[in-house]
């Protein structure tokens, strides 16, 4: 199996540079998805205390040297409060976007090319989940199981409901790819399906794995900050839903504490784009190689 | 020969990649006559549709010509640089100086108008009158032998064989001075192929023009071809009439090409050429055909060979001449 | 007609025929790609049998069936009189063993991610019970040497690094590592230059002899049949209409399409004289009840159009399929 060696970190790299220089969505969403995990993970843990804790410093402050964006209505310190939202959405997001994608190469590639009943029964099942109303139904679940509610709970319940898609994005890529002629060489190389799968098949969606992951991790965080906004997400935690949700409770647009509402917006609008640009970048440079 | 009704002069193209130009057609000189046939033979990859899209001005990125120039006498008399021309005035010639017929599988035609309507959406500015054209229209459908309702029908409609026909019918319909056709016949049903390679050598008799026939079937050429280029690797290997040079090739590619192909009736062994064809990123030095050559001596690996003529015959070769 | 048991025939085609359905189960239509074909090979002196077609007359459908790559909506393949479309998971290994493929592309044959020596590894391994390294190598280096290539110079290559010519080379080396009786080859040099096409087709006469290997060989190109086979059967929209020794057949071709097709391509040696006639009526030839020719035959007769015209075995051993015999 795949060893992580310095050879093998260092191909990676060169691949990941070439791919920058050849498309500028791709340089663009990757670093700025550098940028966001940076902040998320090596500068929030720096944090002096838990910014999640309300009342930890004077309410409405606009930015200074001590609080660097200020304070928001809630006694928080804006800064620290950003980066740890910025840390709590990535986590939801790529933990649904790797559930998500990953359950959807498994049960892609099985149905995909094995086809038949399995294939059809497979097929059943993912429109029945692609036609339900993901709002309502999710709703309904975070109202129920309210108890359980941590940023796991949530990322499951995105998962549930954004399974489906990748899935038919990856089994319509097993399915041209097993009608190509190197199948029928690798057949006759006495090859069974599982290796057939695994080595032929698989390397080929390796792009396109990393392209829907970027995309469902986008799906997830979009999903959790509308669960947010309408007060269904997790109130103890700080994402930047969550953020959103209390400027609005406490009307601070219209009290024009932009330091608290424009980093919040920007924040999350920036994020969409990054990976947004980061998937669009890499579907652009597998069809360029096509 | 008499003048030329299109010279090509050192004429240098290259695809523009990002890194670098990778030259296709190098510092060819051709001099085409006013009339006959003239097939242009070489296998993939030795630049022969590259030029013939260079001729026909359809010169897009990423091909780039670098230098040379393609000189044309649209009006019999004043020789126009074609490379140096508009866009607007290349097209003013389109249809009728010169036209172009693609290779069977890829379509010129409009898939959403009829027919009738494509042709007279080319007639836009002639003074020919609907009704006229029509007739003229009959009389090409009959001598094709294709149907009158095709002249109503959508390209959708018609079999690849039919569409063929009715570009045909396009290229032929002004009477151009030229007529290019870039693999004609591909994928066409073999008995159809004969009858649209025959249909399209009887139009240029009886107009007395230039068709320009683009193909790597030596079959084909040795059936309809007056003349012959022959193509490797970029560069004209040898030109000459065609039935002369099948039955006495000079250049040693040819020469081995030729006896290459079996012939029904007779059992003879046959030799490929060793190697393949070079790659347009990697070319030898000197003469291109060098490294597949039984002939070549050391010269060869160094100079590119000059042209010789021969009797109304040419070949770049060393060791001939 | 055999007078043999099927045992003893390497591989005998029983009246196949593959109808595919396009467009859908309620509104689509069906295409009779390969009708009710039958032929045989024998077992003994290797032979190469050309199946020789326009594009659309069912010959490619029908070397996926013999390679198990389609299953046939009729009919049967028996493989040294097993039933190839019956084997037991067992018997799947037999099989690869005894047929392999060459296919026409030689880059989709090969998956441009994989180096190219990893599928003849493969087949040393998984076919050749190559039970560890340097018989592998041993093997390997002994099929790659029989095509004229190097395993120096293969090792450790991807596809886009080697030629069309020497892939394809490799497409016949790997199908030779099982050492196989049959070899299908679909339009084996249809996609190959020119100047190296004989190289190729040299090549399948030579293994006939050397390693007494019987190929199928798949194309439109009639010269290459006639320079390498041995027997021909001529397909028009999936049935076989003529049937024989290729030298006769082509020299002395009985059934209509089989002159129109030897009148009609392009070939040195003799120009063309007279003229063709072309028709603008395209019709749906696959789905006539009478003889599928009928449509442009020179020589039809009202009885041609009613019934469809069986495959009689005349007297020096063809086959034709034609009311004029």
């Amino acid at each position: 199996m795949k060893t992580l060696n310095s050879k093998r970190i260092i191909n990676v790299t060169k691949i990941l540079i070439d791919c920058s220089k050849r498309s500028k969505k791709f340089s663009f969403g990757f670093y700025g998805l550098l940028v966001f995990v940076f902040v998320g993970f090596i500068l929030s843990p720096l944090a002096p205390f838990d910014p999640r804790i309300w009342n930890t410093a004077p309410r409405d402050r606009p930015p200074s040297l001590q609080y660097f964006l200020g304070t928001t209505s809630t006694g928080q310190d804006m800064f620290w409060l950003l980066c740890w939202s910025i840390r709590s959405s990535l986590t939801i997001g790529f933990v649904s976007g790797l559930v998500v994608v990953l359950l959807g190469v498994l049960i892609g590639l099985i149905a995909g090319f094995k086809g038949g009943l399995v294939d059809h029964i497979v097929m059943l099942v993912t429109d029945i989940f692609i036609v339900i109303p993901e709002m309502p139904i999710m709703i309904l679940l975070v109202f129920l199981f309210h108890k359980m509610a941590s940023l796991l709970f949530l990322s499951g319940v995105i998962a549930l409901f954004t399974w489906a898609r990748p899935l038919r994005q990856i089994r319509a890529q097993v399915l041209s790819l097993r009608e190509r002629e190197f199948i029928n060489t690798a057949w006759f190389s006495g090859r069974n399906t599982f290796s057939i799968v695994l080595k032929e098949i698989l390397p080929h969606l390796i792009p396109w794995i990393l392209a829907l992951v970027a995309n469902f991790s986008l799906i997830a965080i979009g999903f959790e900050a509308g669960l947010a906004v309408i007060g269904l997400s997790l109130a103890q935690e700080a994402t930047l839903g969550m953020l959103i949700y209390w400027v609005l409770q406490y009307n601070a647009i219209f009290r024009n504490i932009w330091w608290w509402f424009l980093p919040s917006i920007f924040a999350i609008c920036f994020l969409f784009l990054v990976l947004f640009c980061l998937y669009s970048g890499v579907t652009d440079l597998i069809t360029r190689e096509v | 020969m008499c003048a030329s009704v299109m010279n090509v002069i050192d004429l240098v193209a290259a695809y523009q990649t990002s890194e670098r130009n990778i030259v296709v057609v190098d510092r060819l000189n051709l001099s085409l006559p006013k009339t006959g046939i003239i097939g242009i033979a070489g296998e993939s990859g030795c630049g022969k549709t590259t030029l013939i899209k260079v001729l026909y001005g359809l010169i897009e990125p990423p091909l780039k010509v670098l230098s040379g120039d393609v000189l044309i006498r649209p009006d019999n008399e004043n020789a126009l640089s074609l490379l140096k021309m508009s866009e607007k005035e290349i097209n003013r010639l389109r249809w009728r100086f010169f036209s172009y017929i693609p290779q069977a599988s890829m379509s010129v035609l409009n898939p959403v108008m009829r027919i009738e309507d494509q042709f007279f959406d080319q007639m836009v500015g002639e003074k020919v009158g609907k009704s006229e054209l029509r007739k003229q229209l009959s009389e090409y459908l009959n001598r094709m032998g294709l149907p009158h309702e095709v002249l109503r029908s959508y390209p959708h409609q018609l079999s690849g064989g039919m569409r063929q026909r009715v570009i045909i019918i396009m290229a032929l319909l002004f009477q151009p001075r030229i007529i290019f056709a870039d693999e004609p016949t591909t994928a066409l049903d073999v008995v159809v192929q004969r009858g649209i390679l025959e249909m399209m050598r009887d139009a240029q008799r009886s107009l007395k023009n230039l068709l320009v026939v683009v193909t790597h079937d030596m079959g084909m050429h040795y059936q309809i071809s007056d003349f012959m280029v022959m193509m490797y690797s970029g560069k004209i290997v040898e030109t000459g009439n065609a039935e002369e040079i099948f039955k006495d090739p000079l250049h040693p590619y040819t020469k081995m090409l030729i006896s290459s192909l079996p012939r029904i009736g007779d059992k003879l062994k046959r030799e490929g050429i060793k190697g393949s064809p070079p790659s347009f990123y990697n070319l030898p030095q000197g003469c291109r055909f060098h490294p597949r050559c039984p002939y070549a001596v050391p010269i060869c690996r160094k100079e590119e060979p000059p042209v010789v003529n021969i009797n109304n015959r040419s070949v770049s070769c060393h060791i001939i001449g | 007609m055999e007078t043999e048991t099927p045992q003893s025939l390497l591989l005998k085609a029983e009246n196949l025929t593959k109808v595919f359905r396009i467009g859908g189960i309620v509104l689509g239509t069906r295409l009779t790609a390969v009708d009710n074909v039958s032929f045989y090979l024998e077992h003994g002196k290797s032979k190469i049998m050309s199946i020789v077609g326009e594009s659309g007359c069912g010959k490619t459908t029908l070397a996926k069936m013999m390679l198990r790559i389609l299953e046939p909506t009729g009919g049967k393949i028996l493989l040294e009189g097993r039933d190839i479309f019956k084997l037991k998971k067992k018997q799947e290994k037999w099989f690869k063993q005894t047929i392999q493929p060459i296919f026409q592309n030689p880059l989709e044959a090969f998956n441009p991610l994989i180096r190219v020596d990893d599928y003849l590894f493969n087949t040393a391994t998984n076919l050749c019970d190559a039970s560890n390294k340097e018989e592998a190598i041993k093997i390997v280096d002994e099929s790659l040497s029989s095509v004229g290539l190097d395993l120096e110079r293969v090792i450790g290559k991807f596809p886009r690094e080697f030629s069309g010519g020497e892939l394809q080379r490799m497409s016949v080396a790997r199908a030779l590592i099982p050492k196989p009786k049959i070899i299908i080859a679909d339009e084996p040099v249809s996609n190959v230059d020119a100047s190296i096409r004989m190289n190729i087709v040299n090549l399948f006469l030579d293994l006939k002899s050397k390693y007494n290997i019987s190929f199928i060989y798949i194309t439109h190109d009639l010269s290459t049949a006639y320079y390498i086979s041995d027997l021909i059967a001529i397909m028009y929209r999936g049935s076989i209409v003529e049937y024989g020794s290729a030298e006769i057949v082509m020299t002395d071709p009985l059934h209509p399409y089989t002159e129109t097709l030897l009148q009609a391509v392009p070939r040195i040696g003799e120009k063309w004289d007279g003229k063709i006639k072309l028709s603008g009526i395209e019709v749906k030839e696959f789905e006539a009840t009478g003889c599928k020719f009928s449509f442009r035959c020179p020589y039809v007769k009202d009885s041609c159009r009613q019934k469809r015209p069986p495959l009689t075995a005349l007297k020096d051993g063809r086959e034709v399929a034609c009311f004029r015999y």
